[in-house]
């Protein structure tokens, strides 16, 4: 693992696709044939897997590298109907000093925001290294048109945001409209800039692991920078099974074409106990090479204050209560 | 961040001290702990190679004297004894597994070599579950379609391996007491401390004197014990080529035998299948106990088309096992059994190099000490190669590929044994058609090596006769006028074949 939160140009910025890939998405057919070719998920399977790599004993120094890593992947996130100027402010804060008393714990990856606070939170990290990353694309739903996604896009990118958070329109996918997702996916990217793309699945929504592995292919190819999990609105959210398929998803996109893209499972990680469980998983699913803040994130708030409860716990050897870490 | 380049899971071992590990343990006869006749044995932990505990053997004479405790136990008060009365002992030693389960998968693990996630995740809880299965059968004999009243046999002698110490005694002694039988049963020699840890649960339950007798020693006592003119059943699982001798030992004697087997399981692939999933079945199936499981899937059966990708997968995979310290709570493979049988698989790996075979191993490191070996496959190992026929009973996997489903079920079909196979498709029609025929007792659809005691399990062939598990294992230890068992007649409908 690398000093990866201030490193940000990464190789994988020239996206070409192999040949045999571009023709998969000439049309909506070939996209379908292609999308319906890939290996099916076994429900079964997957969650026993799930379930077995989730009883790994995470102790001692593999356990506060482990919190370490986890807070620095963490996009610290608000996504409420009230946020305000002062909450977002003090998120900022708390993502570039999670715990003033020990000021070396890490800062977090990222603040996600709504696209109106994408000022606000420009102008608290900057110089932080602190990404801010915004949701957009009539977030949570999708359910806008083209233009209205690609206008909301281009405003928190102008503002300064650094990643967008996109939705795709599950009514769409649902329906088979593969061409009509992929382009729109295709679409955001190009309207993103320099900013990375993160395409919301809404793995809740589609229901089932072959579909979660259809649109994270469908999103790849579209030239998702990460495929996420949820938008946090819809229950369930970010499971581990669902997080398996995605891993395994970037893990043989990696192999067909030489790109490592990035995953980012988000909602009802709550504990440093569900952040290990996902870490052992990108560890032994995806690969040592995705433990970097860089490719792997947490869309969550709450787990923060955990981690750094935690932390304290490792260095110091007792609990703290959670009133001695700041509330949102 | 702080972290170098690999996140390293610091060691997370059990607690050897749960374990209670005794400096001598002593054979269970009539109800006590008794001195055994025979010279002590060292029981070696597989883990380190070093000595675990002495346990004290048994001489012919213990037989006889057990074989006698077993009959007047069965005559005076098990045969005669409600089936609702003796369900209540069998729940009780249940849960007394149940509650000394982390000591038990302690002292498994030390004994036996395999890890501490695999006795405490599966050997002691489907231990338990099989005596709460059966403890539930024994007042309802009259409804397996056996007759209204079916009787029990007698006096059962059992003989288990050292695969599975703890839950082969459950396996054994579950049904043959649920049936209103009584058990004189003969651990393995390197795995004896799990059964007798379960003696003491057993005489903590109050079971009465006799009902179940323990005992220790090496193959001479079993030999004894089978042949014992007080036994009315004989159960055995083990190597094919013992299982072979009791037979003829047995013959004409008009003892009930059931035999269970070596194996050389099939797992077949076809191209439609969950690749994924498939791949975490074919690990399961081989390297689940180190592959020292009489029905592990040690020969995979990959469809052409898709051969090259998925044992790409596959190797990738098996390069994550963690082999290691069988008490690590994060060891994935253990230790093997004993240096006898490290050097068995030895010797049949050396075959397999010299018989051309193109062996891949994973680049594990393994530890100093204790027997262990690296995760192996055979790519391309031809059906008339050594490693293709013969049961290694070890973390060995062949590998051949097949074009058609009917060249794979030829393929499949082609050993001496028929104990299991695997199939995995994502199209059910297949999967069926597959299980039709394949001639195995036990044939998982999309999963391998589940176990459930409500499921009969057994072999075809060289892999043995008789079930044992659900309803087709209790008719092994009844009185039944008809044979009913290698799915014959009435047991068809259980859902064992």
């Amino acid at each position: 693992m690398s000093s990866a939160v201030t490193k940000d140009e990464r190789p994988d910025t020239l996206r070409l696709l192999p040949p045999h890939l571009n023709d998969v998405t000439v049309d909506e057919s070939s996209l379908r044939r292609f999308l319906h070719g890939l290996p099916g998920v076994d429900p079964v399977g997957v969650e026993e897997r799930a379930a077995g790599l989730a009883t790994r004993s995470i102790k001692k120094a593999a356990k506060l590298a482990a919190i370490d890593l986890a807070i620095s992947m963490v996009d610290l996130t608000t996504l409420e109907g009230s946020d305000t100027v002062g909450k977002v402010r003090n998120l900022a804060r708390k993502a570039m000093l999670p715990d003033p008393e020990r000021p070396e714990t890490p800062r977090t990856a990222a603040v996600c925001v709504y696209p109106d606070l994408v000022p606000t939170a420009v102008q608290e990290l900057a110089g932080s290294g602190v990404k801010v990353a915004s949701v957009a694309t009539a977030f949570p739903s999708g359910r806008s048109s083209l233009e209205v996604k690609l206008a909301e896009t281009r405003m928190v990118v102008e503002a300064g945001a650094d990643e967008v958070d996109m939705v795709i329109d599950r009514g769409a996918f649902l329906a088979g409209r593969y061409g009509f997702v992929f382009d729109q996916i295709q679409a955001v990217k190009a309207a993103c800039g320099p900013a990375r793309l993160k395409v919301i699945l809404e793995t809740g929504e589609l229901a089932t692991y072959d579909n979660v592995r259809r649109a994270s292919w469908l999103a790849l190819l579209a030239g998702a920078d990460f495929i996420k999990t949820s938008t946090g609105k819809i229950n369930p959210a970010a499971t581990l099974p669902v997080t398996h398929v995605m891993l395994q998803a970037v893990k043989d996109w990696y192999a067909e074409t030489g790109q490592q893209r990035s995953v980012k499972p988000a909602g009802g990680i709550r504990t440093t106990k569900d952040a290990i469980k996902y870490l052992v998983a990108v560890n032994e699913v995806a690969g040592p090479q995705w433990l970097d803040p860089y490719y792997f994130r947490f869309g969550a708030s709450s787990v923060l204050n955990d981690l750094v409860m935690q932390r304290r716990t490792q260095l110091e050897g007792h609990y703290w209560g959670p009133d001695y870490v700041t509330v949102d | 961040m702080s972290l170098s380049d690999l996140w390293e899971y610091a060691p997370a071992p059990e607690s050897a001290a749960v374990g209670a590990i005794k400096d001598r343990y002593l054979p269970f006869i009539d109800g006590t702990f008794v001195e055994g006749g025979g010279p002590d044995l060292v029981s070696i932990n597989p883990g380190t190679a070093e000595p675990l505990a002495e346990v004290s053997t048994v001489s012919a004479a213990d037989v006889d004297t057990a074989v006698a405790a077993a009959r007047r136990a069965y005559t005076r008060v098990w045969s005669r004894m409600s089936g609702a009365e003796r369900g209540k002992y069998l729940f009780r030693i249940a849960r007394g597994i149940a509650e000394r389960a982390r000591e038990l998968a302690v002292v498994e693990t030390l004994d036996n070599g395999k890890p501490i996630k695999e006795t405490r995740d599966f050997d002691v809880p489907t231990a338990a579950q099989h005596f709460f299965y059966h403890a539930g059968w024994a007042d309802k004999l009259g409804h397996l379609g056996l007759g209204p009243a079916p009787a029990p046999l007698g006096v059962a002698g059992q003989v288990i391996p050292w695969n599975f110490p703890l839950l082969m005694a459950a396996w054994k002694i579950a049904p043959a007491l649920a049936a209103g039988n009584t058990v004189v049963i003969k651990p393995a020699e390197t795995t004896p401390l799990s059964i007798l840890v379960l003696a003491q649960i057993i005489a903590d339950a109050d079971l009465p004197p006799g009902v179940v007798n323990i005992l220790t020693g090496a193959g001479d006592i079993g030999s004894t014990l089978v042949n014992h003119p007080g036994i009315d059943k004989v159960a055995f699982t083990g190597s094919t080529a013992v299982g072979r001798h009791i037979q003829h030992d047995l013959a004409g004697t008009g003892r009930k035998l059931t035999l269970e087997l070596g194996g050389k399981g099939a797992n077949i692939v076809f191209d439609d299948a969950a690749q994924d999933q498939a791949v975490e079945g074919i690990v399961n199936g081989i390297f689940f106990n180190a592959g020292q499981v009489c029905c592990a899937g040690s020969r995979l059966l990959v469809q052409e088309s898709i051969a090259e990708e998925f044992l790409t997968r596959l190797k990738n995979r098996v390069e994550t096992l963690r082999v290691g310290d069988p008490m690590d709570k994060n060891t994935d493979v253990g230790a093997i059994n004993s240096a006898a049988q490290l050097a068995r698989i030895n010797t049949l790996l050396e075959a397999g190099r010299e018989e051309g075979a193109e062996i891949w191993e994973s680049s594990c490191a393994l530890p100093s000490q204790g027997y262990f070996l690296r995760p192996t496959i055979f790519t391309e190992a031809t059906a008339s190669m050594r490693v293709s026929r013969e049961e290694i009973f070890g973390p060995v996997l062949t590998t051949v590929t097949f074009r058609t489903p009917d060249e794979a079920v030829a393929k499949a079909n082609n050993s001496p044994y028929g104990l299991s196979a695997g199939v995995w498709t994502e199209k059910g029609s297949r999967a069926m058609a597959m299980a039709a025929a394949l001639r195995a007792g036990v044939i998982w659809d999309n999963t391998f090596n589940k176990f459930d005691p409500a499921a009969g399990f057994g072999g075809y062939k060289e892999s043995g006769f008789g079930r044992e598990g659900g309803p087709s294992g209790l008719a092994a230890y009844l009185d039944t006028d008809d044979e009913p068992v290698v799915g014959g007649g009435l047991l068809s409908h259980t859902g064992v074949l």
